[in-house]
């Protein structure tokens, strides 16, 4: 009788793991003894990291996408046919499509989305570029875009940590390199009391708004936008006017975690060191999906990943686990269009980001290509 | 009443997860937040003030905070 893993969700973190899988299990996957299954909801693949290059012209679109089948591995059976109700009583997911799929072994990887909605008026008064259409009505705002005010506003919670800040200085350079700087005045929002969740990078950040004049409003948690008068209003209650609202939207998980009462808001329950969904021994949480207090990010999702692909391979062919996840992240930090940093961490070592440089901005330039081959599981 | 773990969560770090799970939340409910950042013990306070809700109890755990609030509006 064959085991069989379904992985539900075929972002990054799924499509890590179903191809690492592969690698680990080529005897058991030829001889029929596993069953590597995925369920997605697109026929494409997208570099989400990409998203951020799209509004200053900085990547092609057709760089941000491939063919999921050819991402991945031949072994794995892909449908695009999103799930519907996760039973994990029954170990037995339904799908949108009628099919129900038993399993031995479940991955939920089923990511996080914006939630723009969920705040009066930011749908239809705020930009943002953290999907394609966002990204290219940002595009467009910006090309068109003759000077005024602009407020870049972070809303907790929300995947790619460091985006907040990046954009920022990617606007101010772009608006130095069209000669629009005098004309424009950028102020960023936080929602906690400092410029960034990381301390070290919130340190080195203040100085830098400072040296290139731009504003900060920190403890502001976005309640309400008005886009007539435009103008942004906080929980804490501030409002200021804008010409321009570049927003970093609220997340939530996907909504079939919620419909099968998974977890509030769509995050999964989730050990922190075995990935294992409380309550389960064998539903395993990867990427954006845990509740695990740390940053939703694709570095997350890939070190996450690496450690899964081991421990699920390890249980097949050994029955035991081989190892805990230890908290680490990665994330490039660009500092502009042509300087960047990085900072690592992990559950006991805190981050420690070094001097932008513009090796780490190509270095990351070099990463938006590299991208396919961590997806490959090769990286 | 829900407890988040945020002892040697960098990022986002405590008082981001609790503005999270606060979203999620309905008025009245009590968040316990867990915290190994000694900062946590005064800019969550500051912002609960801020914003209206209610601190029910700061206590020092000796290597953590646990920090309790409800939400009030």
């Amino acid at each position: 009788m064959a085991k069989n893993i379904l992985i539900v969700g075929g972002g990054l973190a799924g499509t890590i793991v179903a191809n690492g899988l592969c690698r680990q299990l080529a005897p058991q996957l030829r001889s029929g003894e596993v069953v590597i299954t995925m369920l997605g909801t697109t026929e494409t693949h997208m570099y989400q990291p990409g998203l951020l290059y799209v509004p200053f012209g900085r990547i092609r679109e057709h760089e941000l996408f491939r063919d999921q089948r050819k991402v991945l591995d031949r072994r794995v059976i892909f449908h695009v046919d999103p799930a519907k109700h996760i039973e994990v009583a029954k170990n037995q997911v339904s799908t949108e499509g009628g099919r129900t799929l038993k399993y031995d072994y479940l991955v939920l990887a089923t990511g996080s989305r914006i939630m723009p909605q969920s705040i009066p008026g930011m749908a239809e008064g705020a930009h943002w570029f953290y999907d394609l259409e966002g990204a290219r009505k940002l595009r467009d705002a910006l090309s068109k875009f003759e000077g005024g005010k602009i407020i870049v506003n972070a809303n907790a919670p929300h995947k790619c940590p460091v985006a907040p800040l990046e954009v920022t200085f990617m606007l101010y350079d772009y608006f130095k390199g069209k000669g629009l700087l005098d004309k424009c005045e950028i102020t960023y929002t936080y929602p906690i009391g400092r410029l960034h969740a990381l301390e070290p990078v919130a340190l080195w950040a203040k100085p830098e708004f400072d040296r290139l004049g731009i504003k900060y409003e920190t403890f502001f948690n976005t309640e309400k936008v008005d886009p007539e008068a435009k103008t942004i209003t906080s929980a804490e209650g501030v409002t200021m006017p804008y010409d321009l609202l570049v927003t970093i939207p609220p997340h939530q998980g996907a909504q079939v975690i919620v419909d099968s009462e998974l977890g509030k808001g769509g995050w999964v329950p989730t050990n922190t060191k075995t990935l294992h969904r409380d309550g389960s021994t064998n539903v395993f949480v990867v990427g954006d999906t845990t509740n695990i207090p740390i940053s939703k990010a694709g570095s997350t999702a890939h070190f996450e990943a690496d450690v899964l692909i081991d421990n699920l391979a390890s249980l097949l062919t050994e029955n035991r686990m081989a190892r805990d996840y230890d908290g680490k992240v990665f994330c490039f930090i660009e500092t502009g269009t042509s300087t960047g940093t990085y900072v690592w961490f992990n559950y006991t070592t805190p981050p420690n980001p070094g001097p932008p440089s513009q090796m780490v901005h190509w270095f990351k330039l070099a990463y938006n290509r590299l991208y396919w081959l961590s997806a490959k599981g090769l990286l | 009443m829900q407890t988040i773990d945020a002892r040697g969560a960098f990022c986002p770090g405590p008082l981001m997860e609790l503005i999270a799970a606060l979203k999620l939340s309905a008025i009245g409910d009590q968040i316990e937040i867990l915290s190994s950042d000694k900062g946590s013990a005064a800019d969550v306070p500051e912002w609960v003030a801020k914003v209206g809700h209610k601190m029910v109890g700061v206590t020092d755990k000796g290597d953590h905070w646990s920090i309790i609030v409800e939400k009030a509006k």
